[in-house]
C-alpha cells in the first residue's frame, strides 16, 4: 500500500518535471508572444488591446532612423562574421589538428576569455585600444563602422573557434588520412575532406557571429562613433524614453526572420537526409 | 604553423593589447584633454575605486545580482534541462532549439516586452490584480532588474547543463535505486554530483555577464540600481573620467578571476568523508 | 530465500518480452539463465530488480509480491554488466552506497565495508577511485557493493563479459566460492554456454520470452527438451526419422538404429553429440566419407559425408595424439554409438 504510493510518487516527479518544463517554455515565450500581438494593436498604448492594424508596420517602414540603422547593423554583422570566422576557423583548426605545440594552453586560455569577460570590459578595453592606436599610428582614423566591425569580431573569433574546434574534433582524422592515404596531398585534402567536413561548423560559427553582432549594444556604444549607430544602439535610445509599438513591430520582425531561417534549416537537414 | 600565427597576432591585437592598455590607464593620471589622461604610475584610481563608498557599493550590490540571479537560474534551469536530458531522444533537439530560440529573436526586444508587461498599467499587473495578490509598482524596481537578468541569461545556464546531463549514464541511476536510495536520493548522490561540472558552467555562463550588466539595470532597474557596469559607463560616457572607469574595469577582472580560484580553494579544503 | 515466479508477462510497447513465465529459484541455488540476445533473459533480470514493470504476472519473495514494490524497496541486489560503479565515490563509498541507504553509520558501517572489500580482496583499494582500476578490480568492486547490503538474492547481468579470457576462468571460480560461502541465492544472467554449465546449479534456457528448459547441467545437456535447447547448448547432429514403439529409429533410406528409448510411435528427431559418436564400429553404425577435420589441441573433429550427402560431425578426444586419428579426405568410415546417446526429440 505504502509502497504502491511511493511508486507513484515516482512516476509524479517525472511528471512534475515535465510541468516545470512546460512553464519554463511559458516564461521564455510570453514575453515574445506578447511582442507580437502588440504589434498589431491599432493605439499607441502597449497595454490594452484597441483593435488590429498594421499602421506600426508602416511606421517601422518608413522611420528613416531605425532603416538605417537596421541596414548599417545588417553590413556590419556580415563584416565582422566573415571576418571572425577567418580566423576562428584557422584557431579552431590549429587547436584541433596540432596536437601538442608551444603556447597552446596559452592560446586556450586568450580564445576562452572573450567568453567569460564582461561586456562592459570588452567594449572599454577595445575603445581605449582604438584611441592608442589612432594617436600612435594614425590607424583607425575615428571611429564609426569599422571599428564596430572590428570589436564584433574580436569577440565572435572564440564563439567561431570553439565551434569549429568541436566538429572537427568529434570527426576526427581518419577521413583526412583516408584521402592522404588515396595519393591526395595535404592542400587536396584539406580542401576535399576537411573543408566539407567543416561546412556546418563554419555556417554555424558565422551565423552566430552575425547574430552576437546583431544582437551587441554594449561594445558597440564603446567602440562606435559619432553618425554610426547600429540597430541596438537606436532601439536603446528610444526604450530609454518608453517602448512603443514600432520596437514591438520591429522585434516580431526579427522574430519571423529567425524563425524563418530555422524552419528553412530544418527542411533542409530533413530533405539532406 | 601559419595557420595559428593568424590568430596569435589577433588574439595580441585584439585581446592582450587591450588589457594592457587598460592597465596602464588606470594608473594613469586624469587629465583634461583628448585623451582626457596622462599616462603615469598611479595607485590613486585603483585606491578610490576600492575605498569610496559608491564604487564599492556598486561592486557589492553587481555580484549580489549576478549571485542571486544565478541561484534564480539554477532553480529554474536544473529542472528544465533535467527533463529535456530525460525526453526521449528525438524530442531533445527541438526542446533545446526551443530553450534557444529566445535568444536569437534580440535582447533588446524581450527587455521592451518586459518593460510593457511590467508598467503599472501592464498585464502582468493586471494578472497579479485578478489572482488577488494585488497590483503593485513593478517596473523600474529591483524585482524587474532581477526578473530581467533571470529572463535573459536562462537558456545559458540550461544550454551546458543540459550538454552534461545529456551524457548521464541511466545504469548509474538505476544501481542507486537498485541499492537503496529513493528518487529524491539518486537524484541527490548521483544525478546532482555527476551534474557539478555542467553546473559550474552554466553557472558562469549567467554570472560573469551579470556582474558587469549595464543594459538590464538601464532599462528595467530604478536609479538606485547602481551596478558596476552602470557606474563604469556612467564615469566614461558623462564624467569622461577614463582612468576612473579603468580602474573599475580592472577591480571587476580581478574579482571574476578570484572568486573561481577561491571557491575551488574552498571545495579543495573541505575534507573528503571515507567509510574505511 | 525462495523465488516463485508465476505467469510473469512483460510488454515493450507491442513487442512481447517475456510470456507467462514460471520459475522458482531455491535458497542457497545459483541459477544460471542462458539465452541469445533478445531472449528475454535481460528482461527477466531487469524486472526481479524493478526497473521493468511487468504486464501480468506475480514475482513472490519469501511470501511477499514484489511486483508493486520500487526497485529501491526490494531485499533484491543487481551488479550490472557494465559495473555501473559511481565514478565519483571512492571504491569504499561505492560499497558503503547501499549500506548508508540501510542506516548503517560510524564504525559499524566502516567494519562492513572493510568485510566486503577483504572478501574480494581489495582492502588496498579503498580509497581509490573506479576509474583508476583495472577491470578485474572494478568488477569486484561491483560484486562486493551488490553483495553489501546483504541481498537475499542477487542478480547478476552477465558479469564475467567484461572481462579478459584469462581473467574469467579464475573470476568464476571466485564468484562460485563467494556464493557457496555467503549462501545467497543468485541469478546469473550469460549467453556463454561454457559459464553456464561449469557454475550453475540449474540452468534455464530462454527463448523468445520463454523458458525453454530448466535443470541441472548435465539434465539439459544430456536431455534437452527440444532441438532448440539441444543445438543452444553444445553441439548437436540432427537426424531425422520415425520412433517405433519398441525404441527403434527408422532413417528415410531403411536404416534402424536403437535408442534405448521408449515412447509413442511417430516422426522425431535424433539428436547425436558429436562427442559421442566414434570412428569405429559400435551398436549403432552409419558409413560416410570423410571430408574434412579441424584439429583444436586436445581434441579433433571430424566431418562424415553420408551417402545421402547429409554431414554429420564427430569430435575425438586426443589423449594419444593427433597421428592415431589423422584421416585423409575421401577416406572411408563408419560412426559407431551406443544406444545410450541417442537423444530422442519432438518432430518440431
Amino acid at each position: 500500500m505504502g509502497a504502491a504510493a511511493r511508486r507513484c510518487w515516482g512516476a509524479r516527479v517525472s511528471r512534475l518535471l515535465l510541468l516545470w518544463l512546460a512553464a519554463g517554455y511559458a516564461f521564455l515565450y510570453a514575453p515574445i508572444a506578447y511582442l507580437v500581438v502588440f504589434s498589431f494593436n491599432a493605439s499607441r498604448m502597449v497595454t490594452a488591446w484597441d483593435g488590429a492594424s498594421l499602421r506600426w508596420y508602416q511606421e517601422l517602414a518608413t522611420d528613416p532612423t531605425l532603416v538605417d540603422a537596421a541596414l548599417l547593423s545588417l553590413r556590419i554583422a556580415a563584416g565582422s562574421a566573415t571576418l571572425a570566422t577567418l580566423i576562428g576557423t584557422a584557431a579552431g583548426y590549429g587547436l584541433a589538428r596540432f596536437g601538442r605545440f608551444r603556447g597552446r594552453g596559452a592560446l586556450e586560455a586568450a580564445l576562452a576569455a572573450p567568453l567569460v569577460l564582461p561586456e562592459v570590459i570588452t567594449g572599454l578595453s577595445l575603445l581605449l585600444l582604438f584611441v592608442m592606436l589612432e594617436q600612435a599610428i594614425g590607424w583607425p582614423r575615428g571611429r564609426g563602422a569599422g571599428t564596430v566591425t572590428l570589436a564584433h569580431a574580436s569577440v565572435s573569433v572564440a564563439y567561431v573557434a570553439a565551434v569549429v574546434r568541436a566538429r572537427l574534433a568529434d570527426a576526427g582524422t581518419t577521413l583526412e588520412q583516408a584521402a592522404m592515404d588515396l595519393y591526395a596531398s595535404p592542400a587536396r585534402a584539406f580542401a576535399l575532406v576537411t573543408l566539407p567536413l567543416m561546412a556546418p561548423a563554419l555556417l554555424a560559427g558565422w551565423l552566430l557571429a552575425f547574430t552576437l553582432s546583431m544582437d551587441d549594444l554594449v561594445v558597440a556604444s564603446f567602440t562606435s562613433g559619432p553618425g554610426a549607430s547600429t540597430l541596438p544602439m537606436v532601439v536603446f535610445s528610444m526604450t530609454r524614453l518608453g517602448t512603443t509599438p514600432e520596437i514591438y513591430a520591429l522585434a516580431t520582425v526579427i522574430v519571423a526572420v529567425v524563425a524563418g531561417g530555422l524552419a528553412l534549416l530544418s527542411l533542409l537537414r530533413l530533405r539532406a537526409r | 604553423m601559419v595557420v595559428l600565427a593568424v590568430p596569435w597576432i589577433w588574439l595580441l591585437l585584439f585581446l592582450i593589447a587591450p588589457t594592457v592598455i587598460v592597465a596602464a590607464i588606470a594608473l594613469a593620471q586624469p587629465a583634461d584633454g583628448v585623451p582626457p589622461f596622462t599616462l603615469g604610475l598611479t595607485l590613486d584610481n585603483l585606491a578610490l575605486v576600492l575605498t569610496d563608498p559608491f564604487y564599492r557599493d556598486a561592486l557589492g550590490l553587481s555580484l549580489k545580482l549576478a549571485a542571486v540571479s544565478t541561484g534564480i537560474c539554477l532553480v529554474i534551469g536544473y529542472p528544465m534541462a533535467l527533463a529535456i536530458a530525460r525526453a526521449p531522444t528525438r524530442w531533445r533537439d527541438p526542446l533545446l532549439l526551443a530553450v534557444m530560440l529566445p535568444f536569437w529573436s534580440g535582447f533588446l526586444m524581450r527587455l521592451n516586452a518586459w518593460i510593457g508587461l511590467l508598467r503599472d498599467d501592464g498585464l502582468v499587473n493586471a494578472l497579479l490584480a485578478w489572482v488577488g495578490i494585488g497590483a503593485r509598482h513593478l517596473l523600474y524596481t529591483d524585482t524587474a532588474l532581477y526578473l530581467g537578468v533571470v529572463y535573459t541569461y536562462l537558456p545559458f545556464l540550461v544550454l551546458p547543463l543540459y550538454a552534461r546531463l545529456a551524457r548521464r549514464d541511466p545504469v548509474l541511476e538505476e544501481a542507486a535505486a537498485d541499492l537503496g536510495a529513493s528518487p529524491l536520493g539518486v537524484f541527490l548522490r548521483v544525478t546532482l554530483p555527476l551534474s557539478l561540472p555542467g553546473v559550474w558552467a552554466g553557472c558562469a555562463l549567467v554570472f560573469v555577464p551579470a556582474v558587469g550588466e549595464y543594459v538590464i539595470p538601464e532599462l528595467l532597474g530604478g536609479p538606485q540600481a547602481q551596478l558596476v557596469g552602470r557606474v563604469l559607463w556612467g564615469e566614461f560616457f558623462q564624467n569622461r573620467d577614463w582612468p576612473t572607469a579603468a580602474a573599475l574595469a580592472i577591480v571587476l577582472l580581478l574579482v571574476l578571476v578570484a572568486l573561481p580560484a577561491l571557491a575551488l580553494q574552498a571545495l579543495r579544503r573541505r575534507p573528503a568523508r571515507s567509510p574505511a | 530465500m525462495t523465488l516463485a515466479i508465476t505467469g510473469l508477462g512483460v510488454r515493450y510497447d507491442d513487442m512481447t518480452a517475456l510470456a507467462d513465465l514460471d520459475l522458482t529459484v531455491a535458497p542457497g541455488e545459483l541459477f544460471v539463465l542462458l539465452g541469445g540476445s533478445g531472449s528475454g533473459k535481460t528482461t527477466l533480470l531487469r524486472a526481479i530488480a524493478g526497473f521493468v514493470r511487468p504486464w501480468t504476472g506475480r514475482i513472490v519473495l519469501d511470501g511477499t509480491d514484489l511486483a508493486p514494490l520500487p526497485p529501491h524497496r526490494r531485499p533484491v541486489n543487481t551488479m550490472f554488466q557494465s559495473y555501473a560503479l559511481f565514478p565519483h565515490l571512492s571504491v569504499a563509498d561505492n560499497v558503503a552506497f547501499g549500506l548508508r541507504r540501510q542506516g548503517l553509520r560510524g564504525a559499524a558501517l566502516a567494519a562492513r565495508v572493510g568485510e566486503m572489500l577483504a572478501l574480494v580482496r581489495l582492502e588496498a583499494m579503498a580509497g581509490r577511485r573506479p576509474h583508476e582500476l583495472s577491470g578485474g578490480q572494478q568488477q569486484r568492486v561491483a560484486l562486493a557493493r551488490s553483495l553489501a547490503p546483504g541481498p537475499r538474492l542477487l542478480l547478476l547481468d552477465e558479469p564475467l563479459s567484461a572481462l579478459d579470457r584469462s581473467l574469467r576462468a579464475d573470476t568464476r571460480t571466485e564468484l562460485m566460492r563467494l556464493q557457496r560461502r555467503l549462501g545467497t541465492s543468485f541469478i546469473l544472467v550469460t549467453h556463454d554456454q561454457d559459464e553456464a554449465l561449469g557454475m550453475a546449479d540449474r540452468i534455464g534456457v530462454m527463448r523468445n520470452g520463454r523458458l525453454a528448459q530448466v535443470g541441472a547441467p548435465d539434465e539439459v545437456y544430456e536431455r534437452p527438451a527440444d532441438r532448440f535447447v539441444a543445438e543452444f547448448l553444445g553441439a548437436a547432429n540432427i537426424l531425422v526419422g520415425e520412433l517405433a514403439p519398441d525404441g527403434t529409429f527408422r532413417l528415410p533410406d531403411g536404416t534402424l538404429l536403437r535408442t534405448g528409448t521408449t515412447g509413442q510411435a511417430g516422426p522425431r528427431l535424433l539428436a547425436l553429440r558429436p562427442e559421442r559418436l566414434r570412428l569405429e564400429d559400435g551398436p549403432n553404425r552409419l558409413p560416410g566419407i570423410v571430408v574434412a577435420q579441424e584439429y583444436a589441441g586436445e581434441s579433433v573433429t571430424t566431418q562424415v559425408r553420408r551417402p545421402d550427402g547429409s554431414l554429420l560431425r564427430s569430435v575425438q578426444a586426443l589423449d594419444r595424439g593427433f597421428g592415431a586419428a589423422r584421416l585423409a579426405p575421401g577416406a572411408p568410415v563408419t560412426l559407431g554409438w551406443p544406444p545410450e546417446a541417442c537423444i530422442v526429440l519432438p518432430a518440431t
